[in-house]
């Protein structure tokens, strides 16, 4: 099932993405609308990743075509926000909060420009909003898991994006700061940004997205969550988990969900 | 990335030689285009290596460096007769020659070591990189994807880096060799982040650190009548352990205390 977005701002076509030959995602088809908060949701190694690397040009294609804000990517550059998953940088590395945070205007600033006065200004402003205002001389290698999510919520904040793109943002993150970043984000689509999150949790689906891509190696499928979240397109989404499947389709029957699990999703 | 170092500074040898053999010329500018040249193909053939071939990165650096350095060696052997430089000469260095080998003008003016002059020029050029250059290399460093994602070239920065470091290495090279090049490029920076946590004073400190290893390995050695190189790579050695069992924070012994200290703090 998937439904189209009108006025889209990101468009997919026909997009396939290998690693070594062996396709990781086929054919995937589809547009997203402006303005919400979208979720990417697929069990492991079902290209969920891919999908936003293939879309913010760090790996090729192999075949088809995507379009942001009806652009190709290296025109709108400056208005996309790109935010890594937390593991694949080294936090040891000898930097502070602060220094990680201007990351996000080195776009705007462009080569060979120190920041000036005004973008450390919204560096400061972007970690008062994820609540680390006091943490930004702290060196990086004494945050926690929680604290380095939102340092990297902070810097896509200060690149003043219109559209987001998000690995995992609530990967290893505890309760409390993944209802930071969750008001965060909907504060950010309520101002008209646009953001896409990977996501692991299918017990809060209904309660952040506003739309849901749904992804096995295929879209399964695209449209407003309400529409697209059921039991059908989570069976043929998740394929051969049927336990956790049953289970889930009888919470949705019930309509109503459990008080959240704490069971750390294991990335492959 | 500390194995990179050491990799090209073995590795730039052939490039070394091979730029005498074409041009005819000792003068460090040949030199350095040369040495500059291998060390950013070692690099390349690094990442190529491990990324089209699968190797882990340490097997390529090993495969790499030892190969072309191998070629150096052959080089030097076959053209010893043309070729002004011998292996121990850039395996050890002399760095007790400098003094002498001196930069004489036309009109007959000495100006000092001719040393001097060549690592005192890439000294200016390697400050004006990191200079100008710092915050896209910090990121490409930092966070490679995230630096992609907002259109910085990290393939560039990657091998603008490694051609900085070689022409540190080559420059060095002439009067320390090799093995003291490894040790300088790799010891005073590990020292350094024992004893801070920040990029900047890790450069100042890594740098304060070069001069007080040259300083004592050189009394060291004057001392034990040994070799100049040799006893400023094991004052380097004295200053990492040093400073992995005295630093303030990361220190060894700091740990042990304030693991003992715990306790009592609970009581």
């Amino acid at each position: 099932m998937i439904i189209q977005a009108d006025d889209p701002i990101v468009e997919i076509h026909d997009l396939t993405v290998s690693y070594d030959k062996k396709p990781v995602l086929w054919g995937v088809d589809l547009t997203l609308p402006k303005g919400q908060l979208i979720g990417i949701i697929g069990p492991n190694g079902a290209g969920k990743s891919t999908l936003i690397k293939a879309i913010m040009g760090l790996i090729p294609n192999s075949s088809g075509y995507i379009k942001l804000f009806d652009d190709e990517l290296s025109n709108v550059r400056d208005r996309i926000s790109y935010v890594p998953q937390r593991e694949t940088v080294d936090w040891d590395f000898p930097a502070s909060v602060m220094d990680i945070v201007l990351m996000g205007r080195y776009g705007k600033l462009g080569i060979f420009k120190r920041p000036r006065k005004v973008d450390r200004e919204v560096a400061l402003d972007s970690l008062r909003k994820v609540d680390l205002e006091g943490y930004k001389d702290r060196q990086i290698s004494q945050l926690s898991g929680g604290q380095q999510q939102r340092v990297f919520l902070a810097r896509a904040l200060a690149q003043q994006a219109d559209l987001y793109f998000m690995d995992e943002p609530f990967a290893g993150v505890d309760a409390a700061t993944e209802k930071t970043i969750i008001k965060l984000l909907r504060e950010m689509t309520e101002r008209g940004n646009t953001v896409v999150v990977v996501h692991h949790d299918l017990q809060s689906v209904t309660q952040y997205f506003d739309w849901v891509l749904m992804l096995n190696m295929r879209l399964v499928a695209s449209g407003p969550t309400a529409e697209t979240f059921n039991t059908e397109m989570l069976q043929e989404t998740y394929g051969g988990k049927l336990t956790l499947l049953s289970e889930v389709g009888n919470l949705l029957k019930q309509g109503a969900f459990p008080s959240r699990e704490k069971n750390e999703q294991v990335k492959s | 990335m500390a194995m990179v170092g050491d990799a090209i500074s073995h590795a730039v040898l052939p490039g070394i030689v091979l730029a005498f053999l074409i041009t005819g010329s000792r003068d460090s500018v040949t030199m350095l285009i040369g040495a500059g040249t291998i060390g950013v193909l070692t690099t390349f053939l690094i990442e190529f290596f491990h990324k089209k071939g699968k190797l882990q990165t340490d097997a390529s650096i090993g495969v790499t460096f030892t190969w072309l350095f191998a070629i150096g060696v052959i080089l030097i052997s076959v053209f010893a007769g043309k070729v002004d430089l011998d292996q121990d000469c850039v395996l050890y260095g002399e760095i007790a020659y400098v003094p002498i080998d001196l930069w004489i003008t036309k009109a007959g003016v000495v100006m000092g070591p001719r040393v001097l002059y060549i690592a005192g020029t890439v000294l200016l050029i390697i400050l004006a990189f990191i200079f100008i250059g710092y915050k896209e290399l910090f990121l490409t460093t930092f966070d490679p994807s995230f630096a992609t994602a907002i259109g910085i070239s990290t393939i560039t920065w990657h091998y603008l880096l490694m051609g900085a470091v070689s022409i540190t290495t080559v420059a060095s090279f002439e009067s320390v060799g090799a093995i003291l090049v490894v040790a300088f490029l790799i010891a005073p920076p590990a020292t350094a982040y024992l004893l801070t946590e920040n990029l900047v004073k890790m450069m100042i400190i890594s740098s304060i650190l070069g001069i007080l290893i040259s300083i004592s390995g050189y009394y060291l050695a004057a001392g034990t009548d040994g070799s100049i190189a040799g006893a400023m790579a094991a004052m380097s050695g004295v200053f990492f352990g040093l400073a992995f069992l005295f630093a303030p924070k990361e220190g060894y012994i700091f740990k042990i205390l304030k693991k003992q200290s715990a306790p009592t703090r609970l009581e």
